[in-house]
Protein backbone atom coordinates (compact mmCIF):
# COMPACT_ATOMS: atom_id res chain seq x y z
CA UNK A 1 0.00 0.00 0.00
CA UNK A 2 2.46 2.73 1.33
CA UNK A 3 4.96 1.44 -1.89
CA UNK A 4 1.58 1.95 -4.05
CA UNK A 5 1.33 5.75 -2.91
CA UNK A 6 4.99 6.64 -3.04
CA UNK A 7 5.14 5.20 -6.75
CA UNK A 8 2.36 7.34 -7.46
CA UNK A 9 3.90 10.64 -6.18
CA UNK A 10 7.06 9.72 -7.60
CA UNK A 11 4.87 9.02 -11.23
CA UNK A 12 3.64 12.43 -10.34
CA UNK A 13 6.96 14.34 -10.15
CA UNK A 14 7.86 12.37 -13.46
CA UNK A 15 4.97 14.13 -15.30
CA UNK A 16 5.49 17.29 -13.81
CA UNK A 17 8.94 17.06 -15.26
CA UNK A 18 7.33 15.98 -18.69
CA UNK A 19 4.84 18.15 -18.77
CA UNK A 20 7.38 21.27 -19.36
CA UNK A 21 9.44 18.94 -22.17
CA UNK A 22 9.05 19.56 -25.59
CA UNK A 23 6.69 22.64 -25.74
CA UNK A 24 3.72 22.98 -28.26
CA UNK A 25 3.97 25.31 -31.01
CA UNK A 26 2.74 29.05 -29.60
CA UNK A 27 0.25 29.07 -32.41
CA UNK A 28 -1.47 25.89 -31.28
CA UNK A 29 -0.20 26.37 -27.34
CA UNK A 30 -1.65 30.45 -27.70
CA UNK A 31 -5.52 29.10 -28.40
CA UNK A 32 -5.31 26.44 -25.70
CA UNK A 33 -4.66 28.34 -23.08
CA UNK A 34 -7.20 31.02 -23.88
CA UNK A 35 -9.69 27.48 -24.08
CA UNK A 36 -8.71 26.81 -20.53
CA UNK A 37 -8.76 30.23 -19.28
CA UNK A 38 -12.86 30.19 -20.74
CA UNK A 39 -13.11 26.50 -19.25
CA UNK A 40 -11.64 26.98 -16.09
CA UNK A 41 -11.97 30.76 -15.09
CA UNK A 42 -14.64 32.15 -16.75
CA UNK A 43 -16.84 28.93 -16.49
CA UNK A 44 -16.13 29.07 -12.50
CA UNK A 45 -17.00 33.02 -12.34
CA UNK A 46 -21.33 32.07 -11.60
CA UNK A 47 -20.56 29.63 -8.75
CA UNK A 48 -17.79 31.05 -7.37
CA UNK A 49 -19.55 34.36 -6.86
CA UNK A 50 -23.20 32.44 -5.37
CA UNK A 51 -20.64 30.42 -2.85
CA UNK A 52 -18.48 33.27 -1.59
CA UNK A 53 -21.89 35.80 -1.31
CA UNK A 54 -24.26 33.78 0.81
CA UNK A 55 -21.20 32.01 2.56
CA UNK A 56 -19.66 35.29 3.47
CA UNK A 57 -23.77 36.42 4.60
CA UNK A 58 -23.80 33.67 6.74
CA UNK A 59 -19.97 34.39 8.53
CA UNK A 60 -21.23 37.30 9.26
CA UNK A 61 -24.93 36.44 10.51
CA UNK A 62 -23.20 33.34 12.17
CA UNK A 63 -20.55 36.15 14.20
CA UNK A 64 -23.26 38.01 14.95
CA UNK A 65 -25.28 35.70 16.83
CA UNK A 66 -22.58 34.40 18.97
CA UNK A 67 -21.65 37.69 20.34
CA UNK A 68 -23.90 38.10 23.29
CA UNK A 69 -21.60 39.68 25.50
CA UNK A 70 -22.55 43.64 25.43
CA UNK A 71 -18.86 43.92 26.02
CA UNK A 72 -17.53 42.63 22.78
CA UNK A 73 -17.56 45.94 20.28
CA UNK A 74 -20.15 45.38 17.19
CA UNK A 75 -17.77 45.91 14.80
CA UNK A 76 -16.39 42.55 15.13
CA UNK A 77 -18.83 41.08 13.34
CA UNK A 78 -17.00 42.83 10.05
CA UNK A 79 -13.40 41.90 11.55
CA UNK A 80 -14.68 38.42 12.04
CA UNK A 81 -15.73 38.40 8.30
CA UNK A 82 -12.90 40.13 6.84
CA UNK A 83 -10.93 37.61 9.04
CA UNK A 84 -12.41 34.79 7.61
CA UNK A 85 -12.86 35.50 4.31
CA UNK A 86 -9.83 36.87 2.81
CA UNK A 87 -7.59 33.86 5.50
CA UNK A 88 -9.50 30.79 5.02
CA UNK A 89 -12.78 30.84 3.27
CA UNK A 90 -11.53 32.45 -0.27
CA UNK A 91 -8.56 30.68 -1.28
CA UNK A 92 -9.19 27.31 0.91
CA UNK A 93 -12.91 26.84 1.08
CA UNK A 94 -13.40 27.90 -2.75
CA UNK A 95 -10.30 25.72 -4.00
CA UNK A 96 -12.26 22.92 -2.28
CA UNK A 97 -14.92 23.29 -4.06
CA UNK A 98 -12.95 23.69 -7.49
CA UNK A 99 -11.42 20.55 -6.74
CA UNK A 100 -14.89 19.27 -7.60
CA UNK A 101 -15.90 21.40 -10.12
CA UNK A 102 -12.67 21.75 -12.02
CA UNK A 103 -11.30 18.65 -10.75
CA UNK A 104 -13.74 16.48 -12.07
CA UNK A 105 -13.66 18.55 -15.47
CA UNK A 106 -10.23 18.14 -15.85
CA UNK A 107 -10.31 13.80 -15.09
CA UNK A 108 -13.23 13.20 -17.07
CA UNK A 109 -12.06 14.97 -19.86
CA UNK A 110 -8.42 14.10 -20.22
CA UNK A 111 -9.79 10.35 -19.42
CA UNK A 112 -12.03 10.13 -21.82
CA UNK A 113 -9.61 11.48 -24.49
CA UNK A 114 -7.34 7.97 -22.81
CA UNK A 115 -10.32 5.47 -23.22
CA UNK A 116 -10.97 6.80 -26.60
CA UNK A 117 -7.36 6.64 -27.92
CA UNK A 118 -6.95 10.64 -28.63
CA UNK A 119 -4.30 10.78 -26.28
CA UNK A 120 -2.64 7.29 -28.21
CA UNK A 121 -3.11 9.69 -31.53
CA UNK A 122 -1.34 12.61 -29.91
CA UNK A 123 1.62 10.99 -28.67
CA UNK A 124 1.81 9.20 -32.08
CA UNK A 125 1.80 12.21 -33.80
CA UNK A 126 5.12 12.89 -31.93
CA UNK A 127 3.12 15.41 -30.04
CA UNK A 128 4.51 15.77 -26.35
CA UNK A 129 0.76 14.54 -25.03
CA UNK A 130 1.35 15.88 -21.29
CA UNK A 131 2.41 18.97 -22.56
CA UNK A 132 -0.14 20.24 -24.92
CA UNK A 133 -3.26 18.80 -22.35
CA UNK A 134 -1.85 20.12 -18.68
CA UNK A 135 0.56 22.89 -19.63
CA UNK A 136 -2.08 25.04 -20.51
CA UNK A 137 -3.89 24.66 -17.48
CA UNK A 138 -0.84 25.55 -15.87
CA UNK A 139 -1.19 28.99 -17.84
CA UNK A 140 -4.60 29.10 -17.39
CA UNK A 141 -4.85 28.85 -13.69
CA UNK A 142 -2.06 31.28 -13.19
CA UNK A 143 -5.41 33.79 -13.64
CA UNK A 144 -7.15 32.08 -10.24
CA UNK A 145 -6.01 34.73 -7.73
CA UNK A 146 -7.85 36.48 -10.08
CA UNK A 147 -11.05 34.45 -8.96
CA UNK A 148 -10.18 34.27 -5.36
CA UNK A 149 -9.83 38.18 -5.48
CA UNK A 150 -13.30 38.41 -6.39
CA UNK A 151 -14.99 35.35 -3.86
CA UNK A 152 -13.19 37.77 -1.32
CA UNK A 153 -14.89 40.78 -2.43
CA UNK A 154 -17.86 39.14 -2.80
CA UNK A 155 -18.02 37.04 0.59
CA UNK A 156 -17.32 40.60 2.31
CA UNK A 157 -20.16 41.87 0.33
CA UNK A 158 -22.33 39.13 1.70
CA UNK A 159 -21.27 39.79 5.08
CA UNK A 160 -21.59 43.94 4.64
CA UNK A 161 -25.54 42.89 3.07
CA UNK A 162 -26.34 40.27 6.17
CA UNK A 163 -25.36 42.30 8.77
CA UNK A 164 -26.48 45.57 8.12
CA UNK A 165 -30.16 44.55 6.29
CA UNK A 166 -30.81 41.54 8.62
CA UNK A 167 -30.22 44.29 11.44
CA UNK A 168 -27.18 42.72 13.57
CA UNK A 169 -24.60 45.97 12.42
CA UNK A 170 -24.78 49.15 11.14
CA UNK A 171 -23.31 49.89 7.82
CA UNK A 172 -20.65 52.48 9.40
CA UNK A 173 -19.34 49.50 11.97
CA UNK A 174 -19.61 46.82 9.55
CA UNK A 175 -17.16 48.73 7.31
CA UNK A 176 -15.04 49.56 10.71
CA UNK A 177 -14.67 46.48 11.55
CA UNK A 178 -13.58 45.74 8.04
CA UNK A 179 -10.58 48.01 8.53
CA UNK A 180 -9.65 47.65 11.97
CA UNK A 181 -5.79 45.76 12.81
CA UNK A 182 -5.65 45.08 8.72
CA UNK A 183 -2.84 43.16 7.79
CA UNK A 184 -1.16 44.03 4.37
CA UNK A 185 0.19 40.87 4.33
CA UNK A 186 -2.80 38.92 5.03
CA UNK A 187 -3.26 39.35 1.40
CA UNK A 188 0.13 38.06 0.31
CA UNK A 189 -0.33 34.64 2.38
CA UNK A 190 -3.72 34.32 0.71
CA UNK A 191 -2.86 34.81 -3.03
CA UNK A 192 0.60 32.56 -2.26
CA UNK A 193 -1.80 29.87 -1.01
CA UNK A 194 -3.83 30.42 -3.58
CA UNK A 195 -1.66 30.02 -5.93
CA UNK A 196 -0.19 27.01 -5.21
CA UNK A 197 -3.34 25.42 -4.86
CA UNK A 198 -4.09 26.55 -8.30
CA UNK A 199 -1.13 24.24 -9.26
CA UNK A 200 -2.58 21.43 -7.01
CA UNK A 201 -5.87 22.20 -9.02
CA UNK A 202 -4.01 21.92 -12.54
CA UNK A 203 -1.73 18.55 -11.73
CA UNK A 204 -3.56 15.91 -9.80
CA UNK A 205 -6.49 15.74 -11.73
CA UNK A 206 -4.67 15.75 -14.53
CA UNK A 207 -2.60 12.70 -13.72
CA UNK A 208 -5.46 10.88 -12.82
CA UNK A 209 -6.72 11.49 -15.87
CA UNK A 210 -3.73 10.99 -17.93
CA UNK A 211 -2.67 7.57 -16.63
CA UNK A 212 -6.29 6.17 -15.97
CA UNK A 213 -7.33 2.55 -17.09
CA UNK A 214 -10.03 1.27 -18.66
CA UNK A 215 -13.54 2.59 -19.78
CA UNK A 216 -16.36 5.01 -18.88
CA UNK A 217 -16.52 3.74 -15.34
CA UNK A 218 -12.92 3.93 -14.37
CA UNK A 219 -13.43 7.73 -15.45
CA UNK A 220 -15.78 8.50 -13.09
CA UNK A 221 -13.76 6.79 -10.56
CA UNK A 222 -10.45 8.53 -11.64
CA UNK A 223 -12.69 11.88 -11.01
CA UNK A 224 -13.75 10.88 -7.48
CA UNK A 225 -10.12 9.65 -6.73
CA UNK A 226 -8.67 13.01 -8.22
CA UNK A 227 -11.16 14.96 -6.01
CA UNK A 228 -10.29 13.37 -2.75
CA UNK A 229 -6.50 13.61 -3.82
CA UNK A 230 -6.68 17.06 -4.89
CA UNK A 231 -8.73 18.18 -1.72
CA UNK A 232 -6.67 16.33 0.41
CA UNK A 233 -3.61 18.20 -0.94
CA UNK A 234 -5.01 21.47 -0.53
CA UNK A 235 -6.01 20.95 2.90
CA UNK A 236 -2.05 19.82 3.87
CA UNK A 237 -1.04 22.19 1.84
CA UNK A 238 -2.91 24.90 3.45
CA UNK A 239 -1.71 23.55 7.14
CA UNK A 240 2.35 23.90 5.83
CA UNK A 241 1.75 27.21 4.12
CA UNK A 242 -0.15 28.21 7.15
CA UNK A 243 2.70 27.37 9.57
CA UNK A 244 5.44 28.51 7.29
CA UNK A 245 3.84 32.21 6.29
CA UNK A 246 2.11 32.83 9.68
CA UNK A 247 3.02 30.72 12.46
CA UNK A 248 6.61 32.24 12.95
CA UNK B 1 10.29 -0.32 -46.11
CA UNK B 2 9.87 -1.69 -42.51
CA UNK B 3 12.12 -4.51 -41.60
CA UNK B 4 11.12 -6.50 -38.33
CA UNK B 5 14.03 -8.75 -37.01
CA UNK B 6 13.66 -11.03 -34.11
CA UNK B 7 11.00 -8.48 -32.19
CA UNK B 8 10.04 -10.10 -28.64
CA UNK B 9 7.90 -8.51 -25.74
CA UNK B 10 6.77 -10.01 -22.76
CA UNK B 11 4.25 -8.29 -20.31
CA UNK B 12 4.65 -9.78 -16.65
CA UNK B 13 6.40 -12.95 -17.40
CA UNK B 14 4.54 -13.27 -20.25
CA UNK B 15 5.88 -13.70 -23.71
CA UNK B 16 3.75 -11.93 -26.19
CA UNK B 17 5.84 -11.69 -29.44
CA UNK B 18 8.44 -14.04 -29.12
CA UNK B 19 10.84 -13.10 -32.08
CA UNK B 20 9.01 -11.96 -35.10
CA UNK B 21 10.79 -11.42 -38.29
CA UNK B 22 9.33 -9.81 -41.21
CA UNK B 23 9.53 -7.24 -43.94
CA UNK B 24 6.54 -4.96 -45.10
CA UNK B 25 7.39 -3.25 -47.99
CA UNK B 26 6.52 -0.14 -49.88
CA UNK B 27 3.57 0.37 -52.01
CA UNK B 28 1.69 -2.14 -50.62
CA UNK B 29 -0.95 -2.99 -48.24
CA UNK B 30 0.41 -5.41 -45.23
CA UNK B 31 -1.94 -6.69 -43.58
CA UNK B 32 -1.63 -8.65 -40.05
CA UNK B 33 -4.10 -11.11 -38.68
CA UNK B 34 -4.22 -13.69 -36.34
CA UNK B 35 -6.61 -14.53 -33.62
CA UNK B 36 -7.40 -12.43 -30.47
CA UNK B 37 -4.27 -12.67 -28.16
CA UNK B 38 -2.14 -13.43 -30.87
CA UNK B 39 0.30 -10.58 -30.50
CA UNK B 40 -1.01 -8.36 -33.51
CA UNK B 41 -2.02 -5.32 -31.65
CA UNK B 42 1.42 -5.17 -29.58
CA UNK B 43 3.16 -5.92 -32.80
CA UNK B 44 1.40 -2.73 -34.31
CA UNK B 45 2.20 -0.72 -30.88
CA UNK B 46 5.93 -2.37 -30.84
CA UNK B 47 5.93 -0.23 -34.44
CA UNK B 48 4.34 2.66 -33.52
CA UNK B 49 6.80 3.10 -30.32
CA UNK B 50 4.07 2.86 -28.15
CA UNK B 51 5.42 -0.02 -26.66
CA UNK B 52 9.28 -0.90 -26.57
CA UNK B 53 10.48 -4.93 -27.86
CA UNK B 54 12.99 -6.01 -25.31
CA UNK B 55 14.93 -7.46 -28.13
CA UNK B 56 15.21 -7.12 -31.42
CA UNK B 57 15.08 -4.35 -34.17
CA UNK B 58 12.64 -2.17 -35.93
CA UNK B 59 14.36 -0.61 -39.03
CA UNK B 60 12.71 2.28 -41.01
CA UNK B 61 14.01 2.44 -44.29
CA UNK B 62 17.40 1.76 -43.06
CA UNK B 63 17.01 3.77 -39.09
CA UNK B 64 16.88 1.46 -36.29
CA UNK B 65 14.20 2.70 -34.31
CA UNK B 66 15.46 1.55 -30.95
CA UNK B 67 19.27 3.85 -31.72
CA UNK B 68 17.69 6.76 -32.84
CA UNK B 69 17.58 10.18 -30.62
CA UNK B 70 14.67 11.21 -28.87
CA UNK B 71 14.48 14.24 -31.96
CA UNK B 72 14.98 11.77 -34.85
CA UNK B 73 11.97 9.61 -32.99
CA UNK B 74 9.81 12.38 -33.03
CA UNK B 75 10.95 13.85 -36.22
CA UNK B 76 10.33 9.75 -37.72
CA UNK B 77 6.83 9.94 -35.97
CA UNK B 78 5.87 13.19 -37.87
CA UNK B 79 6.30 10.65 -40.90
CA UNK B 80 3.98 8.29 -39.46
CA UNK B 81 0.12 8.34 -40.09
CA UNK B 82 -1.99 6.52 -38.13
CA UNK B 83 -6.15 5.30 -37.92
CA UNK B 84 -6.89 4.14 -34.99
CA UNK B 85 -9.94 1.56 -34.08
CA UNK B 86 -12.38 3.96 -33.06
CA UNK B 87 -10.78 6.73 -35.17
CA UNK B 88 -9.39 8.69 -31.94
CA UNK B 89 -10.60 12.52 -33.67
CA UNK B 90 -10.19 15.05 -31.63
CA UNK B 91 -14.30 15.74 -30.11
CA UNK B 92 -13.81 19.33 -29.43
CA UNK B 93 -12.53 19.78 -33.19
CA UNK B 94 -13.93 19.60 -36.01
CA UNK B 95 -13.81 17.74 -39.26
CA UNK B 96 -11.67 20.20 -40.39
CA UNK B 97 -9.82 21.28 -37.56
CA UNK B 98 -8.74 17.44 -36.69
CA UNK B 99 -7.64 17.02 -40.60
CA UNK B 100 -5.94 19.97 -39.96
CA UNK B 101 -4.09 18.97 -36.84
CA UNK B 102 -1.13 17.56 -38.33
CA UNK B 103 -0.10 20.55 -40.23
CA UNK B 104 -0.67 22.99 -37.97
CA UNK B 105 1.73 21.24 -35.24
CA UNK B 106 4.25 20.27 -37.84
CA UNK B 107 4.70 22.57 -40.24
CA UNK B 108 5.52 26.28 -40.90
CA UNK B 109 2.19 26.78 -43.45
CA UNK B 110 0.17 29.20 -43.08
CA UNK B 111 -3.77 29.61 -43.37
CA UNK B 112 -4.45 29.59 -46.77
CA UNK B 113 -1.86 26.25 -47.41
CA UNK B 114 -3.58 24.63 -44.75
CA UNK B 115 -6.86 25.05 -45.68
CA UNK B 116 -6.11 24.00 -49.44
CA UNK B 117 -4.27 20.41 -47.96
CA UNK B 118 -7.36 20.25 -45.74
CA UNK B 119 -9.59 20.57 -48.44
CA UNK B 120 -7.67 18.34 -50.61
CA UNK B 121 -7.60 15.39 -48.72
CA UNK B 122 -11.20 16.03 -47.88
CA UNK B 123 -12.42 16.17 -51.29
CA UNK B 124 -10.28 12.83 -51.77
CA UNK B 125 -12.03 10.63 -49.01
CA UNK B 126 -15.38 12.25 -50.43
CA UNK B 127 -15.92 13.95 -47.38
CA UNK B 128 -15.91 18.26 -48.48
CA UNK B 129 -18.57 18.88 -47.24
CA UNK B 130 -18.39 17.91 -43.50
CA UNK B 131 -15.93 20.68 -42.73
CA UNK B 132 -17.62 22.27 -39.76
CA UNK B 133 -19.23 19.25 -38.34
CA UNK B 134 -18.16 18.00 -34.90
CA UNK B 135 -16.66 13.99 -35.06
CA UNK B 136 -20.06 13.59 -32.56
CA UNK B 137 -21.99 14.42 -35.97
CA UNK B 138 -20.79 11.68 -38.39
CA UNK B 139 -21.35 8.63 -38.67
CA UNK B 140 -18.95 5.55 -37.74
CA UNK B 141 -17.49 5.54 -41.62
CA UNK B 142 -17.53 9.29 -41.80
CA UNK B 143 -15.07 9.35 -38.63
CA UNK B 144 -12.93 6.60 -40.15
CA UNK B 145 -12.67 8.35 -43.27
CA UNK B 146 -12.38 11.45 -41.20
CA UNK B 147 -9.42 9.47 -39.36
CA UNK B 148 -8.03 8.25 -43.05
CA UNK B 149 -7.50 11.91 -44.07
CA UNK B 150 -5.98 13.24 -40.96
CA UNK B 151 -3.36 10.16 -40.97
CA UNK B 152 -2.26 11.50 -44.64
CA UNK B 153 -2.63 15.20 -44.89
CA UNK B 154 0.96 15.51 -44.07
CA UNK B 155 1.79 13.29 -46.61
CA UNK B 156 3.53 10.27 -44.42
CA UNK B 157 5.81 6.99 -45.47
CA UNK B 158 4.09 4.94 -43.29
CA UNK B 159 0.24 4.36 -42.70
CA UNK B 160 -0.78 1.98 -39.73
CA UNK B 161 -4.62 1.09 -39.43
CA UNK B 162 -6.11 -0.83 -36.28
CA UNK B 163 -9.18 -2.78 -37.59
CA UNK B 164 -10.26 -0.08 -39.92
CA UNK B 165 -13.26 -2.21 -40.46
CA UNK B 166 -14.93 -2.49 -37.47
CA UNK B 167 -18.07 -1.66 -36.65
CA UNK B 168 -18.67 -0.96 -39.91
CA UNK B 169 -21.20 -2.29 -42.60
CA UNK B 170 -19.82 -4.04 -45.56
CA UNK B 171 -20.57 -1.80 -48.02
CA UNK B 172 -18.69 1.32 -46.14
CA UNK B 173 -16.09 -1.64 -45.29
CA UNK B 174 -15.15 -2.22 -48.63
CA UNK B 175 -14.83 1.44 -49.47
CA UNK B 176 -12.70 2.00 -46.38
CA UNK B 177 -10.51 -0.77 -47.52
CA UNK B 178 -10.31 0.63 -50.94
CA UNK B 179 -9.47 4.02 -50.08
CA UNK B 180 -6.43 2.66 -48.37
CA UNK B 181 -5.31 0.65 -50.86
CA UNK B 182 -5.55 3.58 -53.35
CA UNK B 183 -4.24 5.98 -51.23
CA UNK B 184 -0.81 3.10 -50.60
CA UNK B 185 -0.54 3.18 -54.60
CA UNK B 186 -0.94 6.44 -55.29
CA UNK B 187 1.02 8.27 -52.58
CA UNK B 188 3.87 4.95 -52.20
CA UNK B 189 3.87 4.68 -49.34
CA UNK B 190 4.47 1.67 -46.41
CA UNK B 191 1.06 0.81 -44.70
CA UNK B 192 0.49 -1.76 -42.03
CA UNK B 193 -2.91 -2.83 -41.62
CA UNK B 194 -4.12 -4.87 -38.42
CA UNK B 195 -7.76 -6.53 -39.07
CA UNK B 196 -9.99 -9.28 -38.25
CA UNK B 197 -11.98 -8.66 -41.56
CA UNK B 198 -11.45 -11.88 -43.85
CA UNK B 199 -13.24 -9.26 -46.67
CA UNK B 200 -10.22 -6.93 -46.58
CA UNK B 201 -7.43 -9.72 -46.67
CA UNK B 202 -9.22 -11.22 -49.83
CA UNK B 203 -9.33 -8.01 -51.43
CA UNK B 204 -6.81 -6.11 -50.58
CA UNK B 205 -3.60 -8.09 -48.69
CA UNK B 206 -0.47 -7.45 -51.21
CA UNK B 207 1.46 -9.05 -48.35
CA UNK B 208 -0.24 -10.82 -45.41
CA UNK B 209 1.16 -11.95 -42.22
CA UNK B 210 -0.51 -14.65 -39.89
CA UNK B 211 0.67 -14.82 -35.91
CA UNK B 212 -0.06 -17.74 -34.26
CA UNK B 213 0.55 -17.49 -30.51
CA UNK B 214 3.19 -14.63 -30.97
CA UNK B 215 5.24 -16.29 -33.91
CA UNK B 216 4.92 -15.51 -37.73
CA UNK B 217 3.13 -18.69 -38.51
CA UNK B 218 2.72 -17.66 -42.43
CA UNK B 219 3.01 -15.17 -44.31
CA UNK B 220 1.76 -14.48 -48.45
CA UNK B 221 -0.38 -12.61 -50.84
CA UNK B 222 -3.95 -12.85 -51.03
CA UNK B 223 -3.56 -15.26 -54.02
CA UNK B 224 -1.15 -17.53 -52.37
CA UNK B 225 -3.75 -17.70 -49.19
CA UNK B 226 -6.39 -19.23 -51.38
CA UNK B 227 -3.62 -22.48 -51.67
CA UNK B 228 -2.36 -22.65 -48.95
CA UNK B 229 -2.52 -25.63 -46.96
CA UNK B 230 -0.97 -24.21 -43.80
CA UNK B 231 -3.58 -26.20 -41.17
CA UNK B 232 -3.90 -22.93 -38.78
CA UNK B 233 -4.06 -20.07 -41.77
CA UNK B 234 -6.80 -22.49 -43.00
CA UNK B 235 -8.18 -23.06 -39.72
CA UNK B 236 -8.56 -19.61 -38.94
CA UNK B 237 -9.37 -17.73 -42.27
CA UNK B 238 -12.13 -20.61 -43.63
CA UNK B 239 -13.61 -20.53 -40.53
CA UNK B 240 -16.78 -19.74 -42.22
CA UNK B 241 -18.81 -21.82 -44.59
CA UNK B 242 -19.00 -19.17 -46.78
CA UNK B 243 -15.28 -18.96 -47.40
CA UNK B 244 -14.55 -22.40 -47.25
CA UNK B 245 -16.94 -22.66 -50.78
CA UNK B 246 -14.98 -19.49 -52.00
CA UNK B 247 -11.85 -21.29 -51.89
CA UNK B 248 -12.76 -24.46 -53.00
CA UNK B 249 -14.23 -22.77 -55.83
CA UNK B 250 -11.05 -21.10 -56.42
CA UNK B 251 -9.21 -24.33 -56.30
CA UNK B 252 -11.64 -26.41 -58.51
CA UNK B 253 -10.40 -23.38 -60.89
Amino acid sequence: MLIRYITQIGRYFLMLKEIFNKQTKWSVMRNLIFKEINDLIIDSLGIVAFISFFVGGVVAIQTALNLTNPLIPKYLIGFATRQSVILEFAPTFISVIMAGKMGSFITSSIGTMRVTEQIDALEVMGVNALNYLVFPKIIALLLYPFLIGIAMFLGILGGWMAGVYGGFISSAEFINGTQKDFIPFHIAYAFIKTLIFAMLLATIPSFHGYYMKGGALEVGKASTVAFVWTSVSIILFNYILTQLLLGS
Amino acid sequence: MIEIKNVEKSFGGNKILKGISTIFETGKTNLIIGQSGSGKTVLLKSLLGIHTPESGQICFDGRVYSELQADEKRELRTEIGMVFQGSALFDSMTVAENVAFPLRMFTKNNKAQIKERVDFVLERVDLQDAHSKLPSQISGGMQKRVAIARAIVNKPKYLFCDEPNSGLDPNTSILIDNLIMKITEEYDITTVINTHDMNSVMEIGDNILFLKDGLKAWQGTKEEIFRTDNEAVVDFVYSSNLFRKVREAYLKE
